[in-house]
């Protein structure tokens, strides 16, 4: 690995490495927004058929 | 087979499939990235930058193989009115615009060191910055309508427009003068690599591909969690607004 161009493929796996987990972990973060409203409208449903 | 058009099956479907999806998706990426970076040797003219393939080539399949699924969904949502097409237009439109960000900037990093500069305006790098800039667009498109079905339409219209660029992006190596090379994999006559190096770059582009089609169903569920929540807070307020005139009455002195 002492090629003279190894920073331009250790800045590559970087980058993308940072996409796919920024695209996993915006995925996830999504989902749990909307089960979080999901919850507190069915909850405040209940709520109001009371 | 479930019924995948009806929403709540949809969900029951994602449920069952997606650990199976998920780690099948983390073995390819451990496999392939084993292979690329320790077993694949180094190219004998670019040494180890070639190992920048290995994201690059897999990243620019999916930004193509991802526009195709749009037009289809697309196609989905004018034609045949499916009731989740425009859900998997919508959710497959920021992974496509990650897939092609990663395929610009390795090609980036891969081109200063063997071509001597970041970027050239040839039709290659050109049409996948147009495709870039078309997934932008839809994506801000979804996001300045109310209406999702307007929304929907209207974009659905632009994909079906902006897939023309696909087959441009694919033949630009072949119709005109660039940088770029041509084909070396999917081209008449068979690949034109090493099977030493297309074995990792085959393993790595069905990480890639695993992983799309895990987060495209993840994404299409919070999709239709999105709606159900749009749902339920219109009839909140509509409940609210027919309990006003009761409640105002209870609270006047």
């Amino acid at each position: 690995m002492n090629d003279p161009h190894i920073g331009f493929v250790v800045a590559a796996y970087a980058a993308a490495a940072l996409v796919l987990i920024g695209m996993v972990v915006a995925v996830f973060a999504d989902y749990r927004i909307q089960q979080k409203a999901l919850r507190r409208l069915e909850g405040r449903g209940e709520e109001d058929a009371r | 087979m479930p019924n995948l058009a009806n929403p709540t099956a949809f969900l029951a479907f994602v449920r069952r499939v997606l650990p199976w999806l998920g780690a099948a998706a983390a073995a390819c990426f451990a496999l392939g990235l084993w292979l690329a970076l320790f077993v694949a040797p180094p190219d004998y003219q670019q040494g180890q930058t070639a190992k920048i393939m290995y994201l690059h080539v897999p990243a620019a399949w999916m930004a193509m193989f991802v526009y195709a699924v749009m037009a289809a969904s697309a196609l989905g949502t004018l034609v045949w009115r499916h009731p989740l097409a425009d859900a998997a237009q919508k959710a497959a439109a920021p992974l496509g615009a990650g897939f092609t960000f990663i395929c610009l900037v390795t090609g980036s990093l891969w081109g200063k060191p063997m071509w001597g500069t970041y970027w050239v305006w040839d039709a290659r790098l050109t049409s996948v910055l147009v495709l870039f800039i078309l997934y932008l667009g839809l994506i801000a498109l979804w996001r300045a309508m109310d209406e999702p079905g307007r929304a929907a339409r209207a974009a659905a219209i632009l994909t079906l427009v902006g897939a023309v660029n696909i087959p441009i992006i694919k033949f630009s190596v072949d119709w005109w003068n660039t940088l770029h090379q041509p084909a070396s994999v999917f081209r008449l006559g068979g690949p034109a690599i090493a099977p030493s190096l297309l074995w990792p770059l085959i393993v790595m582009a069905v990480a890639f591909m695993l992983l799309f089609a895990a987060l495209h169903l993840m994404a299409i569920r919070n999709e239709i969690l999105r709606r159900r929540v749009a749902r339920l807070t219109m009839v909140a307020a509509t409940r609210r607004d027919a309990l006003a005139p009761a409640l105002a009455a209870e609270a006047r002195p």
